[in-house]
């Protein structure tokens, strides 16, 4: 029995490692895994298979001989001409794949977390730096947790009546209205979300909206209203006391180092 | 007479090449004294502007520097190793590092002097305010910069002179190179420190600055009584060493050189200097192997190469430990700069930055494989090479993989996967898992070094089963613990993830690595050596890998720079004095990679340039054999 070559295991683990990635890892086990990311892990993949046939002279041989042969032997004309055909035909599916005009609308160009301004303030008051800025009913905590218990619970009342219907029930951004909206609202079940940032970048956040955010990283297109309308500074602050009870996260602190 | 006249050409070709460049910027600047700006709070540069002036000037400044700091630091360990072991190669390996370095320094101070007439002719106002703060600083830069020039001169031209029962005094006096380099750098530092973080803890300040902070903050708030300002200060808040209306200066001199930043960004540099100097000496020892007409040579240059990425490596280890706590620093320092470095605005040039260190990983791994391909013996490791490379590999893929992901898919996919975070490759993007991939990646190249290092050996010791255990036993505990503390990385406050958690991980990496060294040396002290290292018998590809990693490091230095420097945004001196000239604006990333790419290609004409005069006048003094003993030496490390 003729023994495979190197060149064609190693096509062979590329394409199962294509077909794992686009059908297995981003269908059967998660959700689609985006193209640029599966283009950026079959590279690497390439690499590695490149890194690991090349590092020896003689497993390189080995590797090339099957393309030199294509190239240059008299018996293998029919390859030549199929591959002759067959690679513009690839090329040419590719560029039109990506030149063609599409239904889809492009993605969004903005910045994964908008910067906060330096210093945090509720419509015209100064509250104070967005660095030093703690929630001021925080303390109850461990004061009183009574006093604390009842400011979680307005929190509650507040999300449920202004926040539930983009953020949802379980505050997982899969409510009601969230599928008409681009950007998706926040979901705060998501691990990088509540622990990455302090509490005051939270108020900054839900007191200014989306028309608060920063010229930078535009275009934002963040349907958030303003809060700082509706709520009172203290309704804000207990929501977001909330969103961490809920959810169980706690919110970035600096602890000793700050 | 040969050796005089080529002295005296190299002289010219310094001349001419200065001549030239001095020639270059006074012309260019020639228009823009035509126009009356003596008040002037900026000045433009002609044709490419004054950050891109001083943006080249700067970056190929702290290129040419970075070189000759740290060549000099291993050149003396080398010089060091060879009066040891008395084996002439190290001496003379550690002179020609000199050599090039020589070359580099005079470009150093020539860039240096550029940036600075650059640096008062376009941005007066700025430096006026800088120098107002660190005066002392600068003289004490100048006095520490003779040091630097004469100590290199007597160290370079009394290399041969010293030799024999002065080797000693040669010694002390590079030691004593790197003392003055050393101290040139932390002080340059503090410059470029202060202007993105003019700040320190309150713990650090002096009684005259902690009053005259309480003072002034009273009276921009009358009603704030004493008690109540210094509510919840404690010796770790920080505090502004400049009125914050005003701007004016309130610290003294070393509070404002000691600023929160200052320490880590000494820390990043002195050891990207190693890394930076090996790859760049790899990269001139793989191009000279290239080139090299006899065995002898090729064996040469291939073991200069060998050991110029050792020594890059050496310094690429601990460099991700040293860049988180500069990022910790600047989280700790300013939040807002912190969410802009790594959530924001700079966010994508880390994910490049990851791109870049999986290059300088898998690449230096590459290296070390195709070296134990020249190794008799170092068969029986190929077959761990698989493992190793998909280990790396999905290292790599996991620390690039970025968290958001709504920039490079279409509004569909995002759709597809729920908003813009993958319900399961989101928790790549987060630290906890970057930093445990980048542990293991760390791990497994310290793995192939090991596996280089036994190739060919045999121990002898009655232990060695038990040893092989202890070994394998070590680097398992350690995986297991840097995953496991990964993990718990998802669930813990972040305070306690970044402050206990990734240092726990980091000494994990560490104490494996320093426990497995001791093991195994002891291990391989009597060992017989069953393959000899047949120098200059390295693949062509591999050589190649050196020049990209010597590519590579300087890209990253480049980019890097950018994000240190475009933290500040709008500020000269973040929060202190505005910018508001026409440059006020952050270059957008595509910009930046255009520009570092541009300096790249200068820094290593210029580079390339240099070592070609440097070499043209030794070419003919050279023995016709030099290392002809060295072809086929047994020991590598």
């Amino acid at each position: 029995m003729k023994r495979v070559s190197l060149f064609t295991i190693c096509f062979v683990i590329f394409i199962i490692s294509w077909v794992f990635l686009e059908f297995v890892m981003g269908g059967v086990i998660s959700k689609p895994i985006p193209s640029s990311v599966i283009s950026m892990y079959m590279a690497l993949i390439l690499i590695a298979i490149l890194v690991h046939v090349s590092v020896e002279d003689t497993r390189f041989r080995e590797f090339l001989r099957p393309i030199h042969e294509t190239l240059v032997d008299e018996n293998r004309h029919v390859r030549r001409i199929v591959l002759a055909v067959l690679i513009p035909l690839l090329m040419l599916g590719y560029t039109y794949s990506n030149l063609a005009q599409k239904a889809n609308p492009p993605g969004d160009p903005r910045d994964a977390h908008p910067s906060p301004p330096l210093e945090l303030t509720y419509k015209d008051e100064v509250i104070g730096s967005m660095q030093t800025v703690e929630n001021p009913h925080r303390h109850y905590e461990k004061d009183d947790p009574e006093k604390f218990k009842s400011h979680v619970e307005n929190g509650r009342r507040v999300y449920y009546q202004n926040c539930f219907y983009c953020h949802g029930d379980h505050l997982d951004g899969q409510g009601h209205f969230a599928d008409a909206l681009n950007p998706l609202p926040a979901n705060f079940q998501d691990p990088g979300i509540i622990p990455n940032f302090q509490e005051s970048f939270f108020f900054w956040r839900i007191s200014k909206g989306g028309p608060g955010l920063p010229a930078s990283g535009t275009p934002w297109n963040s349907a958030m209203p303003i809060w700082e309308d509706h709520l009172t500074k203290e309704e804000i602050w207990d929501v977001i006391l909330f969103l961490s009870d809920y959810t169980g996260y706690p919110y970035r602190t600096f602890g000793e180092g700050h | 007479m040969r050796c005089c006249s080529s002295l005296i050409t190299k002289k010219r070709l310094y001349f001419i090449l200065g001549f030239v460049l001095f020639g270059s910027v006074l012309l260019a600047v020639v228009p823009a004294f035509a126009q009356d700006m003596t008040d002037a709070e900026y000045r433009p540069f002609p044709l490419i502007g004054s950050r891109n002036a001083a943006w080249i000037a700067a970056q190929l400044h702290l290129l040419f520097g970075s070189f000759i700091l740290g060549v000099p630091m291993f050149a003396v360990i080398i010089e060091f190793i060879g009066w040891k072991t008395k084996e002439e190669r190290y001496d003379r390996m550690a002179q020609e590092f000199i050599k090039l370095c020589m070359g580099a320094f005079s470009t150093t101070a020539l860039l240096g002097g550029v940036l600075v007439f650059i640096l008062v002719w376009c941005y007066p106002k700025v430096l006026s305010k800088l120098s107002g703060i660190f005066g002392p600083t600068m003289i004490f830069y100048v006095v520490l910069f003779f040091g630097e020039t004469f100590t290199l001169y007597i160290y370079s031209y009394g290399w041969d002179k010293m030799k024999g029962r002065f080797k000693w005094v040669h010694l002390v006096l590079g030691v004593l190179l790197n003392v003055w380099g050393t101290a040139i750098m932390f002080v340059s530092n503090t410059w470029l420190t202060y202007q993105t973080s003019p700040a320190t803890m309150f713990g650090k300040l002096s009684d005259k600055t902690k009053e005259a902070w309480i003072e002034n903050s009273i009276a921009q708030n009358p009603e704030l009584t004493r008690a109540e300002l210094l509510e919840g200060v404690t010796d770790k808040t920080v505090i502004p060493l400049h009125n914050e209306t005003t701007g004016e200066f309130w610290g003294t001199v070393w509070e404002a050189v000691n600023n929160f930043t200052w320490m880590p960004v000494n820390i990043h540099r002195l050891i990207g200097n190693i890394a930076f100097g090996g790859s760049i000496v790899a990269a001139y020892a793989a191009f000279r192997y290239l080139v090299a007409k006899t065995k002898e040579e090729k064996a040469h240059y291939d073991w200069m190469g060998y050991n110029g990425n050792f020594i890059a490596l050496c310094g690429l280890i601990p460099l991700p430990f040293a860049g988180y706590w500069l990022g910790r620093e600047i989280y700790m320092f300013n939040n807002t700069m912190g969410i802009n470095m790594m959530g924001s605005l700079f966010s994508w040039l880390f994910i490049i930055q990851a791109v870049m260190i999986g290059v300088l990983f898998i690449g230096a791994n590459y290296y070390l494989w195709s070296g134990m391909g020249r190794i008799q013996g170092a068969e029986i490791y190929a077959r761990y090479r698989p493992y190793m490379i998909a280990i790396i590999v999905i290292g790599v893929a996991i620390w690039m993989t970025p968290r958001t992901l709504s920039k490079i898919s279409t509004a569909s996919e995002l759709s597809a996967m729920g908003g813009s975070n993958h319900p399961h490759l989101g928790l790549f993007g987060l630290m906890t898992s970057k930093n445990t991939v980048v542990n293991i990646v760390i791990l497994t190249t310290f793995l192939s070094f090991l596996f280089y290092r036994r190739s060919g050996k045999t121990p002898t010791v009655s232990w060695k089963g038990i040893g092989n255990i202890v070994i394998t036993a070590i680097f398992f505990l350690g995986v297991v613990s840097i995953v496991v503390i990964g993990i718990v990385g998802f669930i813990v406050p972040t305070d306690t993830r970044v402050n206990v958690l990734t240092p726990w991980q980091v000494l994990v990496a560490l104490g494996v690595m320093v426990v497995v060294t001791v093991v195994d040396i002891f291990l391989y002290r009597k060992a017989t050596t069953s393959g000899t290292i047949n120098w200059g018998q390295m693949t062509e590809r591999s050589q190649y890998v050196l020049i990209l990693l010597a590519i590579t490091f300087t890209s990253l230095m480049g980019l890097m720079g950018y994000a240190r420097s475009g933290l500040r945004e709008g500020w000269h001196i973040f929060g202190v004095q505005k910018d508001t000239s026409v440059d006020a604006f952050t270059p957008a990333l595509g910009d930046a990679v255009n520009m570092v790419s541009i300096i790249m290609v200068i820094f290593f004409a210029l580079v390339g340039f240099i070592f070609w005069l440097g070499l043209w006048g030794d070419k003919k003094k050279q023995p016709a054999t030099p290392i002809e003993a060295e072809a086929t030496v047994e020991s590598g490390d």
